[in-house]
């Protein structure tokens, strides 16, 4: 849209015209009209993890928005699958609480959806306590998506470890990254039409 | 599979010592008690054989008896150019002076005598070259494919004999084998001889599977695999290949450990996200549990009696190690140092615990007495985790990942004085090393 007014001459704006500053003409696309906006389907919200397992970046605004229902539209509408957790912690932020506000209710609207909550713990800590941490960031999850009314049977909580990273960094940003629980949904799912 | 049992092995000891016996004699001995010792000098000789094909048979089983005595670190084999000497008969005393030249200090003398068509027989004598006097002598008889663990025999018998101590030669490794990127990695369950040899994946690599241990009597290996949804232990038989799922458990059970008599199986069960110890009687499936702490208490190890286990709990704040009974009883913390300490082994000889500790970014393997005290540092790196020990309490193999290597992890073992780092000859990337013990 700034186009429109890339052919106003900024020559002189600064320096060269000092002695006879030239006028500004004004766009001359002010007799044309401005127009409408375009509307685009939002950027997904996309907050720490730039490398996300799933495709985010295919939603560009040309494409039609996900299929209500499908894993595209879980991430869609929740922002993210994925909360993430200070080192050595289970505790739930406020950003992942948010989060998991709208997955919980992504997921009391399709009731048919189960999902298996998977605990992940970065590679800095032995093997056995990893998984035995994200047995607890898992089941946080699962105990706050159940008390916000999403039945506990259609959760599975599991445990990775430090098994499954999703940042192959071994930095802090990494590790940060690979601190997560993920709503992986398993069933129930609408899917996209064949093209 | 084919060498597990040695059915047709007999051992013997070869004729009583001919002769003159000086008491005053102090007995050669390497002194293994002091961090920095010098390996000791022995001169093994190719172990001779009447035929072509007894004789290679005596030269492969001489260069593995090298092998181990060499990498123990305790021992140096000399360079059998440097020989002056051989042997071919040894039922004749060696010429001492021709040893005491190159400066060996124990020389192994052997030979290969065929039996029979299918059998054949190893006899060696081990001489201490400055007393002049026979160590020990010993005749083993087997079928010619068992050649490789008659070979361990020997190394076992010499090592005992030098240091005073039980051999770990004839024995096994299981690891895990790991494949792929780190964002891909494929880990299959594997077994291989301690020197490296007769390597072999147990499992195909289509679910992941962790944290193999041996039985007592090295048939089983008990290990974590992500085949179910939940993962759960699993017992697998290496005789029969066949595994089985241990327990109906209502969560994730992991970090699986056998009691010393092999009947009990202890193991962690994380339920509603909390991790507690379980015990699990292998004969009849009841299951106890050992701790019912809100913290994560995992990675439970037992002494050698069976009485009492180690343990790795973050009840106090931080991953730290404590001991209880066998029942759960009498929890008591023993790690106080800084940092925090995890993946407690207690050693086969029951004198100390080797651990874990993680401290300003770095990982350590350590060792500390039962009580705690005595702790002692033995290895440090980027991430250096999952102690286990020789059979006989002297060796420690764990896993080692290297920074910036991908995520790339490899087997090491150390002595537990902290000498002799090596790495342990898997194929390539591995992790979760278990010792079995040694073989019958």
């Amino acid at each position: 849209m700034f186009k429109k007014i890339t052919f106003i001459s900024v020559a002189c704006l600064v320096s060269a015209c000092a002695s006879t500053p030239e006028v500004i003409q004004q766009p001359q696309t002010a007799s044309a009209p401005i127009p409408a906006p375009v509307i685009q389907a939002p950027e997904p919200v996309q907050s720490a993890p730039v490398q996300n397992s799933q495709p985010l970046s295919d939603l560009s605004a040309f494409e039609p928005a996900p299929v209500p229902g499908s894993m595209d539209d879980f991430i869609y509408q929740s922002g993210e699958d994925r909360v993430y957790f200070g080192y050595d912690r289970f505790d739930l932020n406020e950003t992942s609480r948010a989060v998991l506000r709208k997955q919980a209710e992504w997921l009391k609207n399709y009731t048919n959806v189960s999902a298996v909550i998977a605990g992940h713990a970065d590679e800095r800590g032995t093997r056995n306590y990893n998984l035995a941490l994200g047995a607890r960031r898992a089941d946080s999850v699962k105990d706050f998506l159940v008390s916000l009314g999403v039945n506990p049977r259609r959760l599975t909580s599991v445990s990775f470890g430090k098994e499954r990273p999703l940042d192959a960094r071994s930095n802090e940003n990494g590790w940060a990254k690979n601190r997560n629980v993920h709503t992986n949904l398993t069933s129930g799912l609408n899917t996209n039409p064949a093209f | 599979m084919q060498n597990w049992v040695l059915s047709t092995l007999t051992v013997m000891m070869l004729f009583v010592t001919t002769g003159f016996l000086t008491p005053a004699h102090a007995r050669l001995q390497v002194d293994i008690t002091q961090g920095n010792i010098e390996p000791m000098p022995i001169a093994i000789p190719d172990f001779s054989g009447a035929d072509r094909q007894i004789a290679d048979l005596g030269r492969n089983i001489s260069d593995v008896v090298r092998n181990d005595l060499e990498r123990s670190g305790l021992f140096k084999p000399l360079d059998p150019a440097a020989f002056i000497a051989g042997q071919s008969d040894i039922n004749y005393q060696p010429v001492f002076s021709d040893w005491r030249v190159i400066k060996a200090e124990a020389l192994v003398v052997g030979q290969i005598v065929r039996e029979t068509e299918t059998n054949f027989r190893v006899e060696f004598r081990l001489w201490d070259v400055f007393a002049g006097q026979q160590m020990t002598g010993l005749r083993f008889s087997t079928t010619p494919d068992n050649w490789r663990r008659i070979a361990h025999k020997v190394s076992d018998a010499i090592y005992e004999q030098l240091t005073g101590e039980q051999g770990y030669f004839d024995s096994r490794i299981a690891y895990i084998d790991e494949t792929g990127p780190k964002l891909d990695r494929r880990k299959r369950l594997a077994i291989m001889d301690q020197d490296g040899a007769n390597k072999e994946t147990l499992s195909t690599g289509s679910n992941m599977v962790l944290t193999p241990r041996f039985s007592p009597n090295g048939k089983k290996i008990a290990y974590m695999s992500y085949e179910s949804l939940i993962p759960h232990v699993y017992l697998f038989d290496l005789e029969g290949g066949q595994r089985e799922l241990l327990g109906d458990f209502p969560g994730m059970t992991f970090a699986p450990s056998f009691s010393p008599r092999g009947d009990k199986i202890v193991m962690t069960l994380s339920r509603r996200g909390n991790s507690d110890i379980y015990l699990m009687d292998l004969a009849s499936r009841s299951t106890q549990r050992l701790t019912s702490d809100p913290a994560i208490d995992v990675s439970a190890s037992f002494n050698p009696t069976g009485q009492k286990l180690v343990f790795t709990s973050d009840r106090g704040g931080s991953p730290q190690l404590y001991t209880m009974n066998a029942d759960g009883r009498s929890v008591k913390r023993i790690s106080f140092g800084k940092g925090r300490y995890s993946e407690a082994a207690w050693s086969p000889r029951g004198d100390l615990i080797a651990f874990v500790k993680s401290y300003k970014g770095e990982f350590s393997i350590g060792v500390m007495k039962p009580d705690g005290s005595g702790e002692r540092i033995l290895t440090t790196s980027y991430l250096d985790e999952s102690p286990v020990w020789s059979p006989n309490g002297r060796v420690i193999l764990f896993s080692r990942e290297i920074r910036g290597s991908g995520g790339k992890n490899q087997v090491w073992s150390v002595d537990l004085t902290g000498r002799n780092l090596r790495k342990a000859p898997t194929r390539g990337s591995a992790s979760d090393p278990a010792w079995s013990p040694l073989l019958p």
